[in-house]
């Protein structure tokens, strides 16, 4: 039993390598260019992960934790053991990913049909899903912080798997480079930790901690906000959120399974994996980061027009309110939102994504090249053709807005309790909670505003209406599976009360104290929590109801003109719409200086530096080379060498003269030679 | 008796008519005789000392070799010259410079 708690992860983890290895080598020499490999070995991993998940399940021990690592550099002072860590945690992380990356294997065969990198797109998917598994089963930050990066790498080639385009080549290059500061911050972060602790491994870590001497105060605040700051890259949080949207320029299934349900959730992950480690200060910039994202993503949200875009600021602004639950304390039920999270958002991408298959078949028809398939304004209407997509997205709509008897509803309405307690008891706080709630509000009213403008009304271009269609069973099939897990009553069993999350999962992952010694214990908490549960609900059906029938009233009752409202808000709809300027600021007050700055450095060491410093050592080199050939070429070559030889030369010219060729004059020599030898012999 | 100087007087006389024999004729044949004067002259000095320093009879037996050697050598001698007048027409040893630079 042991033995498998730690060989199926690995069979999890390596898989879709070997398929990733299999495809890039192979890919296009395989028949149907090898997309069985990649789904076939996913779909087994989904497999291997739901026999973990029983398992976890059949034994209900929130105390269960297995672990296996080996020492991977020993050099002594020195030492970094990898290893993996099998928690529930994990394993519900683990089934997320294998469950939304297989959905997204299975509606890929479709979606990317006739795709002229088809087999390395299913490649990419495999890289992802080994490095995202990578992160979810480390225990210890050194091989987290290798599958981040590789988690990054594959998350820029999926973006830019369109690379052809422009817009995606430079999302691709935004979305590496933005969390590339965050990375810098993880970095940081890890190496305060490890020359405070000299371990990578979480359990020392948190048992140094927990000790209270080898790291404390503002080191540990600063290490913890370090190591936040990935998750703030990674998680697209306040203001590191810019890469998120534009992300969307990648395929849909591929926005779905990284960029709404697993990758940007790793950054929470990892917080909440780490939770003990972050001291009371650093969680409270935790939560006002997550905050700050939650109401300004929905506000963003609002006015956006392009249907991937609505849905990827309500992405950010719910990974806002999962990052808020972190630093209100309530972490479990940030994982609680990751997981029914991952599952809606998954499915609201899908459907979006089937609706822009769809529209894009239909444009194409009529042979219509300009019109964007993406934007909801040429949309409408949709319910009649496409039922089954629909059905799926409303639920999922439904789940998200937090409506009851929905997913959704149970997981924020733990992180609104959360939030509202620990406001009751810091009053100073009192924002937070005021972000949570208005964020609830605003989800509801722009996510109604999707469904309403793309299924709801008269569709607004009538020559493509007909063309417009249901998808494949393909892409359906995942549609109708996440649609279904939308629903409360997945994360409550084995109880049925679908006001309140007691189910499984808080069951099976019970939140743990801070190792940071002072904190609130994990059962104050709780216990606030507990207290605030039913205000907090009340008001979070309220904020809801609101803000359905808000878009109900200007969208299909039409009793309010959305357009009357953005001309008398005129500057505050800008704002909206211009997702309040961040990229603008951003290129004007950081990248035009950074660009001069480099330009200066750049002119310094190429005018200035290169062309008298380098250059003139060139020069004098040159000189002294001149000189030293002169040398060598006149003097030695010309004067000694050739002198020799021609010494050499004019003797033997003189000295042929002696051989005549006759007999009696060499004789004569011999004779003369003896005679002279004969002389000096005398004396 | 005669004196031993007497003797190398005699051999001394022969070898440099030898050599002038042997520096000053044109004819190979001639030359070749010069170069029996100068073997003889050798052959007179071992005997010679032989007799008068009590070497029993080893000069005697040095000067047989000799003779029988110089033999060998006119033979071969004779034979190249005639070689050199088969090619040369000329038996003239200036003439027998091919080797000549």
């Amino acid at each position: 039993m042991d033995n498998m708690m730690i060989t199926l992860p690995l069979l999890i983890l390596f898989l879709p390598l070997v398929s990733f290895i299999i495809l890039i080598f192979f890919g296009k020499k395989l028949p149907r260019q090898g997309d069985w490999v990649a789904v076939g070995s996913i779909v087994a991993t989904f497999f291997f992960a739901l026999y973990l998940f029983i398992q976890m399940i059949l034994e209900y021990d929130p105390g269960v934790s297995h672990g296996a690592s080996f020492s991977w550099i020993d050099l002594e002072a020195f030492k970094i053991d990898l290893g993996i860590l099998v928690d529930n945690l994990t394993v519900i992380m683990l089934l997320i990913v294998t469950l939304v990356s297989s959905c997204t294997h299975i509606f890929s065969l479709k979606y990317m049909e006739g795709d002229i990198r088809y087999s390395r797109y299913f490649a990419y998917l495999g890289l992802f899903t080994f490095s995202m598994n990578g992160i979810v089963l480390a225990d210890n930050l050194i091989s987290m912080y290798m599958s981040w990066e590789l988690v990054g790498v594959s998350s820029y080639l999926l973006i830019g798997h369109w690379f052809e385009k422009d817009s995606a080549a430079d999302a691709s290059k935004k979305a590496f480079l933005t969390n590339r500061v965050g990375d810098i911050g993880f970095f940081i972060g890890i190496m305060l930790l490890y020359t405070a602790v000299g371990s990578f491994a979480f359990d020392p870590i948190f048992d140094s901690i927990a000790g209270g001497d080898t790291i404390t105060g503002l080191t540990l605040t600063l290490a913890g906000l370090g190591i936040f700051m990935g998750a703030v890259g990674k998680s697209s949080q306040f203001p590191l959120h810019i890469w998120l949207p534009d992300a969307m320029e990648g395929p849909t299934p591929v926005s779905a399974l990284m960029h709404a349900a697993t990758m940007v959730a790793a950054g929470v992950y990892m917080s909440v994996r780490l939770f003990p480690i972050f001291t009371p200060d650093a969680l409270l910039i935790i939560a006002y980061t997550g905050g700050i994202t939650a109401i300004l993503a929905a506000l963003i949200a609002i006015t956006q027009n392009d249907i991937k875009k609505v849905l990827a600021y309500s992405t950010v602004s719910q990974l806002g309110y999962m990052i808020l639950a972190v630093g209100t304390g309530v972490y479990t039920a940030a994982f609680f939102h990751l997981l029914t999270h991952a599952m809606f958002k998954a499915n609201l991408f899908y459907c979006s994504g089937s609706v822009i298959h769809s529209m894009h078949h239909a444009l194409h028809k009529v042979h219509d090249e300009k019109t964007d398939p993406q934007d909801m304004r040429n949309m409408g209407g949709f319910k009649e053709k496409m039922p089954v997509t629909y059905w799926s997205m409303l639920i999922s709509t439904l789940a998200i807005a937090g409506v009851p008897l929905f997913s959704g509803f149970l997981s924020k309405d733990a992180i609104l309790a959360g939030t509202l307690a620990f406001a009751q008891h810091h009053p100073e706080h009192f924002l937070l909670p005021l972000f949570g709630f208005g964020a609830a509000a605003i989800t509801a009213f722009y996510m109604f505003r999707l469904i309403f403008m793309t299924f709801h009304g008269k569709p607004s271009m009538k020559d493509i209406f007909k063309d417009i269609h249901e998808s494949p069973k393909e892409m359906t099939g995942p549609i109708v599976l996440l649609g279904t897990l939308s629903f409360f009553i997945f994360y409550t069993l084995p109880y049925f009360n679908p006001i309140s999350d007691h189910g499984w999962f808080t069951d099976l992952v019970v939140p743990q104290t801070s190792a940071v010694p002072g904190s609130m214990t994990a059962n104050e908490i709780a216990e606030h929590a507990h207290h605030a549960h039913y205000l907090a609900m009340g008001l979070s059906i309220a904020v809801a109801t609101i803000g359905i029938l808000l878009a109900f009233l200007m969208y299909v009752k039409n009793v309010i003109s959305p357009k009357k409202l953005s001309d008398r808000f005129g500057f505050l709809y800008d704002w909206s719409l211009n997702k309040f300027y961040f990229d603008e600021n951003y290129n004007r007050f950081l990248y035009q200086p950074f660009l001069k700055l480099s330009e200066t450095v750049s002119w310094l060491d190429w005018d200035f530096y290169d062309k008298y410093f380098i250059n003139g050592f060139g020069r004098i080199t040159n000189l002294l080379s001149k000189l030293s050939g002169k040398f060598d070429y006149d003097g030695i070559d010309q004067g000694l060498v050739d002198g020799l030889g021609r010494i050499s030369g004019v003797a033997g010219e003189n000295l042929r003269k002696i051989q005549t060729g006759r007999l009696q004059n060499y004789l004569l020599y011999v004779v003369a030679g003896i005679l002279v030898i004969i002389i000096i012999q005398a004396f | 008796m005669h004196s031993l100087d007497s003797y190398l007087f005699i051999s001394s006389m022969l070898f440099c008519l030898g050599v002038f024999g042997v520096m000053t004729r044109r004819n190979a044949i001639a030359v070749l005789m010069g170069v029996e004067l100068i073997l003889n002259a050798a052959n007179i000095n071992f005997v010679a000392f032989s007799k008068f320093n009590g070497m029993n009879l080893d000069g005697h037996i040095f000067g047989l070799f000799v003779i029988v050697l110089a033999a060998a050598e006119a033979a071969v001698a004779l034979a190249i010259i005639i070689n050199i007048y088969n090619n040369l027409n000329s038996i003239n040893v200036d003439d027998a410079a091919e080797l000549r630079q």
